[in-house]
Formats: structure tokens, C-alpha cells, sequence
């Protein structure tokens, strides 16, 4: 009985606390008048790229705290969501956003999967979206039809394909390519094709256009298969912790082609030990000299302790874009903003001049990395579309 | 000709792969007719300990690998007593979702950041793989090891079953609960004890596959534990080396689709040769006569 007086008092307390406290809270806002606009991130904080997760709240964290927060006479508040590199899961974090959290804006989502769902729940909430890396086309349009509020700050998928095959051909003289991508995965299918596409109209030969499913772990019936017929390069088009198991299985199957790929291998889990040697196609490089890249390695540095990867610079460009357009509008209105973003013409990034197509993707250039036994990585060239 | 033997050896690592697990599966419900979805899982829970074993404790393989089976076979134990001691006597259907709950628990518990965390490892082999070439064909200390660990399991199983107190008391519970009782069997000891031995299995096949494919997480159990069950019941689940016979099938129809069909049909044809199999003999190649309702 006596227990149950107290139960009922201090829920009393607790309820009437909380009303003082959120009265308080919403007096603040009215009496200051501040005008806020909400910006959303949604990354893959855990799961199998959570690494990328990880870089890219560093980099949106950068850009808005080298912003002060601020953009035009906006005060920027931020949310964070996971989206665990899943379409489902994306679905629900970015509904979340927009109809909980009520964001006029959403950073990422990093990778193609979850990004494809979240840029049609944006588009169709007039709610402005800029992916940091999610290169597919899908992602900004959808049969045919342009979602006229989704931009991003990385080249696509054709153009690393495309990219990656001409640069086979030409600089590492590969006649016959090998290319073993994820059915289930539209990235790793967009660059397979583009890449086997140019690689032939460049006169190569596609010996083995294989693909697997993504729980597999053994490759070893393929890669049989694709020793026998001694292909110079091997293009796997994934991520790093799958590539990495397939490069192994690979070399067990003595097959000594060079291994090349997608931006998918830019991470510090990658099997740095086996992949070594191999080439890919990235969207940035901390070793390229130019200076604003310099200049952004060592704030990052300064703040991180680390050195930054592709998804984190694409971050923080995909960030001053969004408020560079927001400062310009100087407006909470979603279309204005758009409207801006759509002209963006050189917009200085870290990643390269941003001027946007009719499809709001980039046009820059694409970076060439080599990987190396010591867990780095060796800046090779910069390749003009 | 090489090749295909090639193929052959790649189907066989896979299939012993499958085989490891399969025996755990097949031994439970062998023997208390009750499919346990969380074995998968628990495998993940073996190669997780064992990785930790010899890759951050510092311990030798035999002793990680030792540590990994007691803790699987704790918790083998723990999750009889909580998820399906209670359910003894209800319908089978219940038991079956008890046991997809304890599937789910387990992965996503495991993947609480204080826990394993949802992220995946590499798994640095405790040893070097050495390959041998036989005739021209290729083969590895991995694969070696794997199917000599298959082969002195599924021995000692059959040992433990035919020629030991307990196997007996297994085989009379396995019979008929009520009667064993009655005969002064401990039921709820000799479960308990079934459930260890499984969930033991479980482990040290979990830091085997790490050690083959090295990369572990915390869903790695639910396409491998699929897998087996499906190579349990196209052996005949609940007979020892049906489990190890259907595993192989599955191996080499899945290495053999992706090597000379097509790699993007490999796990439909797997599947279809089970729905074939089951619809011509429904207890499986090693079945019993008597259909049992699953």
C-alpha cells in the first residue's frame, strides 16, 4: 500500500517536471524568434559498410561546424539515422525523418540500396535529398522520370565502369577481363555492365561474366572456372569486405589476373595484404596535391585524427552544397532551395568542380587508386570523362 | 577432366561445411523431434568465441575451439531449460516459433555493440594454409581439416548413440518420453544432454567455418543453418549419416550448377532437387519408412 503512494507520487512529480521542462523549452524558441531549418543524415552506422557510416557523419559534421551551424539567416539542426545499408531499413529511417523529425533536407543515404527507396519518399515529400556516394543512376531517376529533388555529389555508375574499362585497356594493357559481381546488388550490376560494355567496344575480351548472390562465401566453383581461362584482369565490382573474400579465394585458385574495382574497396577494412596490387576507380584521393584537398585532410585530421576517405569528403561536399543553396535562398522553402542546387555551376568541392546535369549528377573527374600491402593507398592519375 | 575434379574437391569443402552443422540439427531432432531453428545461431556463437579464442585471448586452436564448444553447450542448455522445457507438452507448432524467437534473440542480441556488435571481422587464420597438388589436383590443409573433423564427428556420434549409456537413453526417450520415464530414464537430464552435444557440435563447427571463410557476424548462421537443415532433410532428418549424406548432394549440386550451368541459379536448383527428392521419397534418401510430420 505504502509502496504504492510512492509509486503514485513520483510519477506525479515526473509528469509535472516534464511539463515545466517542455513549457520552458518551447517559451525559449518563441521569445527568440530563431528560424531553424532541420538537416538529416542517414548512414549506415552499423552493418557491413558501417565504416563508410562512420566517415561520413565525420565529414557532414565538418562541413556544418566549419558552417557555425549556420546558413543564410538559418540556424542548421542536424539528425542522425542509421540505415544499416538496407532498402527496409532505409524506408523507415528516412520516413522518420521526414514526418517525426520534419527535416527539409536529407544528407546521404551513402549507399545505392538504401538510397534508391529514400530519394522516392524525399521526391515525393518536396524534401531536398544530396547523397554523398550513392553512384547508380536510379538513385536521381526513376523510369525515365527525373526526381527533381534528389541531387549527389559523386560521378555514377556508368561513368566508373566506363572509366575503369578504359583505363584497363589503356594503362595496364588488359586484353582479357574476368568481371564477378552481386545479382542482388544494383551497384555492383551497373558498373559490371558498363565496365564489360567499354571493355569490349575497346577491344578487350570479357572471358567470364559471373555473378553470386550476397550471402555467398564460397567462390570456388567459379573461380575454377575462370582460372582455366586466364583472364589478365579480374574486375570486382563490390564492396571491400566481399571483394576481399573473393581476392583470397582467388589467389588459393592461382589465378594471378590484376584485381581492379569500384570505389566499393575505399575503406580501412579492406584485405590490404591481398589486394595489393590491384587498381580501382575512386571519387577522391588524400594524396591528390591539389591544395584545397590538402587543406581539407588536415582540418579533418586536426579534428578526427585520422585521415579522411572518399564517403567523408563526398559528405562534407554534399553538405556545403546543401547550405551553400540554403545561404543563397536564404529561405526554409524547398523548391527555392532546389531551384539553386539545379544551377550549381563549378561549385568549388573538395572532390573536384561540381557543375550539375540534367539529371543532378556531377560532372568531374574520376581518380585512379592503387592499393598497397601497408594499408595504404597510391594516388595513380586523375581521368577525364 | 582436372577441372572437373577441381570441382569436384571445391564441392566436397562445401559440402563438409554444411555437414558440420548438419549433424547438430539432425542429432536434436533425432532425438526430441523438434527442428531447432536456433542452431545456425548458435554456430555464430561457436565461431564468435573461437575467434576470439585464438585470435585476441591468445589461446592455441585446440583450446579455443574446446572453449567454444562449452560455452555452446551452456548455452544449448540454457536455451532448452528457458525456450522449449516449458513447451514439452504443447503442440509442435509452438516449439517451432519458440525456437524461430530464440533464432531472432540470438542475432540480434549478438549484435548489441557489448555483445559481438553488428559488425564484420576478418578472422586472422591461427596457421598458414598449405596446398598440395595430387594428379593435378588441388587441394588445401583447410579442406583436409574440415573433412577429417566431419568424418571423427559423425564416429563418434554413432559411437556415442549405439554403444553408450547415455546413447541408449537418448534412443529410448527418442522412442517414446512417457515409457522412458516410466523405465527410470531421466528425461529432462537426457535432453539437456542432447541439447549440449548439439549445441557443442554447433561451435566447433562455427570456428572451423571462420577459419575457411574468414569473415564472421552476426547473421552469418542463418544461410549455412539453412542450408543444413535442408541437407538434414534431404539425408533424412534425424538419422546421423543421412545428415552427412545430404550434405555432400547439396555440395556438389551447388559447386556443379554454378561451375557448368549458370552461378545465378545455384541455390534454386539446390532447393529443387529437395522439393523433387521429399515428393519421390518424403522421409529423405535415408528415411525411415513411417512419414513423420515435421
Amino acid at each position: 500500500m505504502l509502496k504504492n503512494r510512492w509509486f503514485l507520487i513520483l510519477t506525479v512529480l515526473v509528469l509535472g517536471l516534464a511539463v515545466v521542462v517542455s513549457g520552458c523549452g518551447s517559451k525559449q524558441q518563441a521569445a527568440t524568434g530563431e528560424k531553424v531549418i532541420k538537416v538529416g543524415l542517414s548512414a549506415p552506422l552499423t552493418g557491413d559498410v558501417q565504416s563508410y557510416g562512420e566517415y561520413t557523419k565525420n565529414g557532414f559534421l565538418l562541413a556544418l561546424e566549419e558552417a557555425g551551424y549556420k546558413a543564410g539567416d538559418y540556424k542548421i539542426e542536424h539528425v542522425i539515422v542509421d540505415d544499416k545499408n538496407d532498402p527496409t531499413e532505409g524506408t523507415n529511417v528516412a520516413t522518420k525523418l521526414i514526418s517525426v523529425d520534419k527535416v527539409k533536407a536529407i544528407i546521404g543515404p551513402v549507399t545505392t540500396k538504401p538510397a534508391i527507396p529514400t530519394s522516392e519518399i524525399a521526391n515525393n515529400n518536396k524534401v531536398i535529398m544530396i547523397s554523398n556516394t550513392a553512384t547508380n543512376e536510379k538513385v536521381t531517376v526513376a523510369d525515365g522520370k527525373r526526381k527533381d529533388f534528389v541531387f549527389r555529389a559523386c560521378f555514377i555508375d556508368p561513368m566508373q565502369g566506363t572509366i575503369g574499362a578504359k583505363f584497363a585497356l589503356e594503362t595496364l594493357n588488359a586484353k582479357r577481363a574476368a568481371v564477378l559481381y552481386d545479382q542482388s546488388n544494383d551497384y555492383t550490376i551497373g558498373l559490371a555492365n558498363h565496365f564489360k560494355d567499354s571493355f569490349v567496344k575497346g577491344g578487350g575480351e570479357i572471358v567470364a561474366f559471373e555473378a553470386y548472390s550476397k550471402d555467398d562465401k564460397d567462390f570456388s566453383a567459379v573461380l575454377t572456372n575462370i582460372a582455366a581461362k586466364k583472364p589478365d584482369l579480374l574486375y570486382l565490382p563490390d564492396y571491400h569486405q566481399k571483394v576481399s573474400i573473393i581476392g583470397q579465394q582467388a589467389r588459393q585458385k592461382n589465378i594471378d589476373a590484376i584485381f581492379m574495382g569500384g570505389d566499393g574497396w575505399d575503406s580501412p577494412d579492406l584485405d590490404f595484404a591481398t589486394m595489393a596490387g590491384g587498381y580501382f576507380t575512386n571519387h577522391f584521393s588524400a594524396d591528390d596535391p591539389r591544395p584545397e584537398v590538402k587543406a581539407f585532410v588536415e582540418k579533418y585530421r586536426a579534428k578526427y585524427n585520422t585521415a579522411p576517405e572518399f564517403t567523408a569528403a563526398l559528405a562534407y561536399d554534399a553538405t556545403k552544397l546543401l547550405l551553400n543553396a540554403i545561404a543563397k535562398a536564404n529561405s526554409d522553402d524547398t523548391t527555392k532551395i532546389r531551384d539553386i542546387l539545379k544551377d550549381t555551376k563549378d561549385f568549388p568541392a573538395i572532390s573536384g568542380k561540381i557543375s550539375f546535369d540534367q539529371n543532378g549528377n556531377p560532372t568531374k573527374s574520376v581518380t585512379i587508386l592503387k592499393v598497397r600491402a601497408d594499408k595504404k593507398y597510391d594516388f595513380v592519375t586523375l581521368v577525364n570523362p | 577432366m582436372e577441372r572437373f575434379l577441381d570441382q569436384v574437391i571445391n564441392g566436397l569443402q562445401l559440402g563438409f561445411m554444411y555437414a558440420l552443422i548438419a549433424l547438430g540439427y539432425t542429432m536434436v531432432y533425432g532425438i526430441i523431434k523438434l527442428i531447432n531453428f536456433a542452431h545456425g545461431d548458435v554456430f555464430m556463437v561457436g565461431a564468435f568465441v573461437g575467434y576470439f579464442g585464438f585470435a585476441q585471448w591468445g589461446l592455441p586452436l585446440p583450446a579455443a575451439v574446446l572453449t567454444a564448444m562449452a560455452v555452446c553447450a551452456v548455452l544449448g542448455i540454457t536455451i532448452e531449460r528457458i525456450a522449449y522445457r516449458p513447451l514439452r507438452y504443447a503442440p509442435s507448432i509452438s516449439v517451432l516459433i519458440s525456437a524461430l524467437g530464440v533464432s531472432l534473440f540470438l542475432e540480434y542480441f549478438c549484435s548489441l555493440r557489448f555483445v559481438f556488435g553488428p559488425n564484420y571481422r576478418v578472422v586472422q587464420r591461427p596457421f598458414e594454409e598449405i596446398h598440395w597438388t595430387l594428379g593435378g589436383v588441388t587441394f588445401n590443409n583447410i579442406q583436409v581439416m574440415v573433412a577429417v573433423v566431419v568424418i571423427v564427428m559423425l564416429l563418434m556420434l554413432q559411437y556415442l548413440i549405439y554403444h553408450t549409456k547415455i546413447g541408449t537413453a537418448m534412443r529410448t526417450v527418442s522412442f517414446d518420453h512417457d515409457a522412458a520415464r516410466l523405465m527410470g530414464v531421466n528425461v529432462d537430464s537426457v535432453i539437456s544432454a542432447t541439447f549440449a552435444i548439439g549445441s557443442a557440435l554447433a561451435a566447433a563447427g562455427g570456428v572451423l567455418y571462420a577459419i575457411a571463410y574468414p569473415q564472421i557476424q552476426p547473421f552469418m548462421g542463418i544461410m549455412p543453418g539453412l542450408k543444413a537443415f535442408t541437407a538434414a532433410v534431404l539425408g533424412g532428418i534425424g538419422i546421423i549419416p543421412g545428415a552427412v549424406l545430404g550434405a555432400l548432394i547439396m555440395g556438389q549440386v551447388e559447386t556443379m550448377t554454378a561451375a557448368y550451368l549458370s552461378t545465378q541459379l545455384r541455390d534454386a536448383i539446390a532447393f529443387a532437387i529437395l522439393i523433387i527428392v521429399l515428393m519421390v521419397r518424403p522421409t529423405g534418401i535415408l528415411g525411415k519408412k513411417d512419414p513423420e510430420k515435421v
